[in-house]
């Protein structure tokens, strides 16, 4: 699982639920199937609610990792449209 | 187009659904939807679509708000009392989302203008209060291929169907001809209790979004019968008729006709 590769990367800094995943939501629909979305966030709460709603749309989680004391990471795969 | 910071905090709880996303709600406000009638029905069909974020709204309607419309037409108020029924609520609703524009037709749609009104909409919306208007506009979007979501209310009880012309019934499969006026309620009979025109109005907002996002089943070849007072719903299949005297294999009518007769002198 490790160094997988982001296509596109959002920071989403600042941002509470329920924007955290409108805006994650508005990235991945503009991508490709297939394509890996890198979401970088500081909002606890959704750190667990953005990998459960993904996965709920049919995505795929590939990673969740806190970075340092505030931040995470997380990696989702698009898997249809 | 791209979404601005204030739509995208408006809309979240649109595109948060899987079936909306920002693809549906980037539809959404492409949308054209010509509402006939800004009264019992009007008023909430107008306002979820205008909150939903439809960015054309045409409302079509000659009436000035009068005291007796208060108790259900929710998009006037006391202090319009005079105005245009299509200028009060083109303030509403674009008071309530500067996203929409409402396009105030003060016009009594007839066989000679409502074709050219209807042209420029994508999906019609049926919220008026007789019968001529109501078989008018159901012959109008027959004949130029438009969707129609159709409502109507009388005392504890209302019906809404969805048109998709040719696809699926229109209001002639149901009810060929307008019934003589003699058999329509008088205007004493003809009470509505408020919150009725919430619940119907509320229902056809729901159909003409699920037409737009294109989700769901639209009720084609059904009409839903709403009970206020035993809380019933009830579902009635109206097949197409290939008989129909508009939507049927050999149509006879092939051009709209105004039905003159006034069903009621009084406007409530
Ligand atoms: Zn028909």
């Amino acid at each position: 699982m490790e160094n997988i590769r982001a296509d596109k990367k959002i920071n989403i800094k600042g941002l509470v639920c329920p924007y955290t995943f409108v805006k994650s939501k508005l990235a991945i629909e503009e991508m490709e199937v297939g394509e890996v979305l890198e979401i970088l966030l500081d909002y606890p709460e959704a750190s667990r609610s953005i990998p459960k709603s993904m996965e709920e749309h049919g995505h795929t989680v590939l990673k969740v990792e806190k970075i340092n004391d505030k931040d995470w990471i997380i990696l989702i795969r698009k898997e249809h449209d | 187009m791209e979404f601005t910071d204030e739509q995208i905090h408006r809309y979240s709880r649109h595109i948060i659904l899987p079936e909306v996303g920002g693809k549906g709600q980037k539809k959404i406000l492409q949308a054209k939807v010509l509402i006939v009638g800004a009264g019992g029905l009007g008023c909430p069909v107008g306002y979820y679509l205008a909150a939903a974020g439809v960015g054309t709204l045409g409302i079509v309607d000659s009436d000035t708000i009068e005291l007796s419309n208060l108790q259900r037409q929710i998009a006037h108020n006391t202090e319009r009392l005079g105005m245009p029924k299509a200028d009060s609520a083109k303030m509403t609703f674009e008071a309530l989302n500067p996203d929409v524009t409402v396009i105030p037709i003060k016009e009594r749609l007839t066989k000679d203008n409502i074709l050219d009104i209807i042209n420029d909409y994508d999906i019609v919306v049926d919220g008026s209060d007789n019968f001529p208007t109501r078989y008018l506009v159901n012959d109008a979007c027959v004949l130029s291929g438009k969707p129609l979501v159709s409502g109507a209310i009388l005392r504890f009880e209302g019906q809404v169907t969805t048109i998709i012309p040719k696809q699926g019934h229109c209001y002639r499969c149901l009810f060929e001809e307008p019934p003589p006026p003699g058999l329509v309620p008088s205007c004493q009979e003809a009470g509505v209790m408020g919150a009725l025109p919430g619940v119907i109005g509320a229902l056809q907002a729901m159909e003409v979004l699920k037409l737009i996002l294109d989700r769901g089943e639209p009720l084609k070849n059904s009409l839903l019968i709403y009970n206020a007072l035993n809380t019933s719903f009830r579902k009635v299949k109206v097949p197409r008729r290939l008989d129909c005297p508009v939507c049927g294999e050999n149509p006879t009518i092939t051009e709209l006709q105004d039905y003159e007769a006034e069903y009621c002198q009084i406007r409530f």
